[in-house]
Order: structure tokens, then C-alpha cells, then sequence
């Protein structure tokens, strides 16, 4: 590898690394925002795998490969179990429902000490996800959901998005198709908080909380939902701006309210506005 | 002929509001069915409880002698049915023909994991239903508008778009509310001309229509509802003549008074 490149990652590679986990962070929204949902218990899906992952590393000293699917089924099999209840809410009301349960898991993070390190949370895992992990995973993510966009099921989750009535009476089984999305956005976020636990080496029960998950909203509202792609490029803009802006970093959250708040009024469709071809 | 949908005592209560009450009707199969009345009477309330909207307070439907009082919508949409809206739902932001390749969901059968992978069989399907959906849109007259973004349609061409996404997912039962509202003496001329063409797909019709020559002209046999009752069922012309119908559109002294003309 050239020395310039070495010196690059050596310099950035947190940076780097957070880049690629905030995109599957985005991907995870994207996923549910795709037939119109809102659900902020993004950033709860993340702290069970990124806690699932670190547990299994750390206390069972499980390998890597095998850690790593774990940590997406155990927020799927909770995305499973409050699916049922949650989604017969709708707009900010799944948002408020799916808020409790962040709250929820964090204080069982903090009062579960001896398990979860409390509020002093869980250090010294090893760095195992590597680059190639990280970027290879978000590759093939994307590639997904752009193949299953252009099929019958995205032409259906759009049809959701854009009017769900009409789309039940289409025949889009409603109830499945929901649930379905939310559970493997739960998946897709703790695969990202398994990778994000591998890497920063150290974490948190407050790490997983409101901001955290608004932040995650962020990503997909800046960025747009109308390609898969989109919310991904909207990560990499808010992941990478702090690091540009840094006598601005203190102010991130602002930031991340402000983008909100102008993305809404001025690009209601994000920066990558466009839309798949969902017809062959 | 036997009866394709039969509803028995439907009745639907919103609070004081008894806006179905107690309606029994038959759709027979291969005919064109109306339902007319004033205004508040009724007719898409009776219509959202058929398509699965509502569920009913009481009473029963069945379609094709299976009871689907409780199958929530796409449940009513795979057993064949399908509907349009009186204030059209498109999805706007989705070409003419995905709209149309979306009213095909319950018949694609491809699983996910094939479009995932891309597989050939995924692809002959795709291919086949993009092949139907442009020839519905042939039918309907959008063909040349089929990669246009269907919010941009024209008021009368979206009313058709929504008719070849309705007949996408191949109903036997075909619910039109309202299909000529707000069109032009043309427009309607030409939707007639369309819906007629539907008997030979096999699809039976029941439409909620205010246009009365347009009803008159279309369907084989109409039930009349007036504040959530039916009060006549008919062939056309019985309806034209039936005392209570004129009374209920006309208010009773009118009718009275058209009953003295006729008479005298």
C-alpha cells in the first residue's frame, strides 16, 4: 500500500470507521422509512447488538464471525416480540413508543452492573472489525436493498410510503410488511452497534439514548430516502462535518438540529433526491 | 346467475349514526351493478365496507360463497377483489406504470431472495408483468404516458390509470366509487364506451355513480339507498319509475306533484 494512503488511515481511521458504521446506521432508518414509518428505536437496536456483541467478545470469548450474527438476532427477536403491540401505532406515536424502549434498555444497561459494567459500561474489546468488514458489509447492504427496491416488494414499500390505504387495498399485507421492515432495521442496527463495539474498543450505556437516535434519524432526513444510497451519503455528511467543522464539535447536536430543521424546509427530499426505477 | 357477492343485514354504526342499516344485496356475477342515492346516503360507507375498510357492526358479506366479514383488505384484494376511489389515490410520485406493476402484488409470486439475487426466474416474471401492465394501459388509452410520473396525469387520465391498476390484480369483483366524478360529457362518454369492454374480461362491476344517464346507461340492475336503507332495487327502468326513488332525490311534495302529472 502507498505510505500516503498508510498515513491516511493511520490518521483518520476512527473517523473511517465511523463513517462506514454510521452508513448501515442510516440504511437501518432508511429501512423503515421507506414505507413511511418513523421509529426512533434505531439507536435501542444498536446498543443491544453493540451490548450483545461486546458480552459475547468479552464474557464467552466467542469468535468474531459467530459474534457478529448474533448481535443482529437478538434486536430482531426484541424487534419481533415489540412489533406486535407497536405497530398498530402509527407517525409519532410508533416515534414515542419506540423512544420508551431505548430509555428502557438503558436503564437496565445501568442497574445491570455486574452483567453490562453499569454506568461505567464495557471497555477493553478488542478491535476486530476491520475496514474491509465494515465497508464490504455496507456494500453489500446497498446492493440489496437496491435489488429488492426494484421489485414488487419496493414497489409496495413505496406504495406504503406514498399512501397506505391504497397500497393495502393493492393487497400489500400491511401488518407483515411493517414488521418485517422493523425487523430487519433492528438487525441492520446491531450489526452497525456490533462493528461500532469492535472498533471504538469501549461502551456505554448513554451512548444508545435520544440523541443518539435522533442523530441516526438525521442521517436519513439530510441525506433523503428516495435511493438506498441516499441516507448513506446523508451519514457520511454528518459523520464527516464535525471533523471538518472541529471548533465547531461541541456544538454537533445543534448542528444535527439545525441540518434537521433546513433539510425539512428547504429539501424536503434530502440531497440525493432521486428515486429508484422500481419497473424493469 | 348466482350471486358473486351477497351482503345480509349489513349494517354500520358510527356512534348516532346508523350510516348502513340493515342492507341486504346481491351482485350477481357478469353484471354491471349500481348503487345510487342522495347525498349522506350511504354509498361509500357500503362500498369501504365491502373493499375491508370497515369492518361492519353487523351483518355479513360474502364474496364467491366464502364469509369475508373479517378479512382486512389485501386479504379481500387476493380473493379477488378491487376497487378504485372516489377522490383518486395514486401514488403520485410513481410512474403510470409502477402504479399499475403495484396493483399486480398479490400475483407476483417471485420470492425476495430471487429479486435479490436477480435470478432468471425473478426476471421472466418482471419482465411478463411490465409486459401486462403496458398492455392494460393500451386498454385504457395511457400508453404513451406509461414512464411519466403519475401525479402529472390529467384529473380524467389519473381516473383511468387507477381503473388499469384496479384491473391489474385481476378482480372478478370490480368496485368503481364515484369513476365519472368530475369528468366531462366526453370523458364519461369514453368511460363508458371502457368500463362496457369489461365484460368481456370477465370482471363484474359494482359502481357508485351520480351521472344517472351514465348509470342508467351501464348497469344491468341498481339498489337504491337513502339514509342508510335501502329503499329499491331494480332493473333501470323500474328504478326510473319508482315512486320512493323520486322521492328521495325530489323531496316527497315534488314527487307528489310529477305522480298528479302523470296521472292527469
Amino acid at each position: 500500500m502507498a505510505e500516503w494512503l498508510d498515513d491516511f488511515l493511520f490518521t483518520y481511521e476512527n473517523l473511517i470507521h465511523a463513517l462506514g458504521i454510521h452508513g448501515l446506521l442510516a440504511l437501518s432508518m432508511y429501512c423503515v422509512m421507506a414505507l413511511g414509518q418513523l421509529s426512533l428505536g434505531q439507536a435501542a437496536f444498536m446498543g443491544l447488538g453493540a451490548y450483545t456483541g461486546a458480552l459475547l467478545t468479552l464474557k464467552l470469548g466467542l469468535p468474531f464471525w459467530l459474534v457478529l450474527p448474533i448481535s443482529a438476532l437478538v434486536p430482531a427477536l426484541v424487534a419481533l416480540v415489540i412489533g406486535g403491540p407497536t405497530l398498530r401505532l402509527n407517525g409519532v406515536y410508533l416515534a414515542i413508543s419506540t423512544i420508551a424502549l431505548g430509555e428502557v434498555l438503558r436503564v437496565l444497561y445501568i442497574n445491570a452492573e455486574s452483567l453490562t459494567g453499569g454506568a461505567l459500561g464495557l471497555s477493553g474489546i478488542p478491535q476486530k472489525a476491520s475496514l474491509w468488514l465494515v465497508y464490504g458489509l455496507l456494500a453489500v447492504c446497498i446492493a440489496g436493498f437496491w435489488a429488492i427496491g426494484r421489485s414488487r416488494i419496493g414497489r409496495a414499500m413505496e406504495a406504503m410510503r406514498e399512501d397506505e390505504m391504497a397500497a393495502g387495498v393493492m393487497g400489500v399485507n400491511l401488518p407483515l410488511y411493517k414488521l418485517g421492515a422493523l425487523i430487519a432495521s433492528a438487525m441492520l442496527a446491531g450489526l452497525a452497534g456490533s462493528l461500532a463495539a469492535h472498533s471504538n474498543s469501549f461502551i456505554g450505556p448513554n451512548e444508545y439514548g435520544f440523541e443518539a437516535a435522533v442523530t441516526i434519524l438525521s442521517f436519513a432526513l439530510l441525506g433523503g430516502i428516495g435511493t438506498p444510497i441516499a441516507p448513506v451519503i446523508g451519514a457520511f455528511v454528518l459523520t464527516a462535518l464535525p471533523e471538518l467543522l472541529r471548533p465547531l464539535a461541541d456544538f454537533r447536536l445543534v448542528f444535527n438540529g439545525l441540518i434537521i430543521v433546513l433539510a425539512v424546509l428547504f429539501l424536503p427530499r434530502g440531497i440525493v433526491p432521486f428515486r429508484l426505477r422500481r419497473a424493469p | 346467475m348466482s350471486a358473486l357477492l351477497s351482503a345480509r343485514g349489513l349494517t354500520m354504526q358510527f356512534r348516532g349514526l346508523l350510516a348502513v342499516n340493515a342492507v341486504d344485496v346481491d351482485v350477481a356475477a357478469g353484471s354491471v351493478h349500481g348503487i345510487i342515492g342522495p347525498n349522506g346516503a350511504g354509498k361509500t360507507t357500503f362500498f369501504n365496507l365491502i373493499s375491508g375498510l370497515l369492518r361492519p357492526t353487523s351483518g355479513s358479506l360474502t364474496l364467491d360463497g366464502q364469509d369475508v366479514t373479517a378479512l382486512p383488505p389485501y386479504a379481500r384484494t387476493r380473493m379477488g377483489l378491487a376497487r378504485t376511489f372516489q377522490n383518486i389515490r395514486m401514488f403520485s410520485d410513481m410512474s403510470v406504470l409502477e402504479n399499475v406493476m403495484t396493483g399486480m402484488h398479490t400475483r407476483l409470486k417471485a420470492p425476495g431472495w430471487s429479486a435479490l439475487l436477480r435470478l432468471p426466474g425473478f426476471r421472466a416474471e418482471e419482465r411478463e408483468a411490465r409486459a401486462q401492465a403496458m398492455e392494460l394501459l393500451e386498454f385504457v388509452g395511457l400508453a404513451d404516458k406509461a414512464d411519466g410520473r403519475s401525479g402529472s396525469l390529467a384529473y380524467g387520465e389519473q381516473r383511468r390509470l387507477e381503473i388499469a391498476r384496479a384491473l391489474a390484480s385481476r378482480p372478478r369483483l370490480l368496485l368503481l366509487d364515484e369513476p365519472a366524478a368530475g369528468m366531462n360529457p366526453a370523458e364519461t362518454r369514453e368511460l363508458a364506451v371502457l368500463l362496457k369492454q369489461l365484460g368481456q374480461r370477465d370482471v363484474t362491476l359494482l359502481l357508485v355513480e351520480h351521472d344517472m344517464g351514465f348509470v342508467m346507461d351501464l348497469c344491468d340492475r341498481i339498489t337504491v339507498l337513502n339514509f342508510g336503507r335501502k329503499i329499491a332495487e331494480g332493473g333501470p327502468r323500474d328504478i326510473r319509475n319508482d315512486s320512493s326513488v323520486i322521492e328521495a332525490y325530489l323531496g316527497s311534495k315534488v314527487a307528489e306533484r310529477l305522480a298528479k302529472a302523470h296521472g292527469a
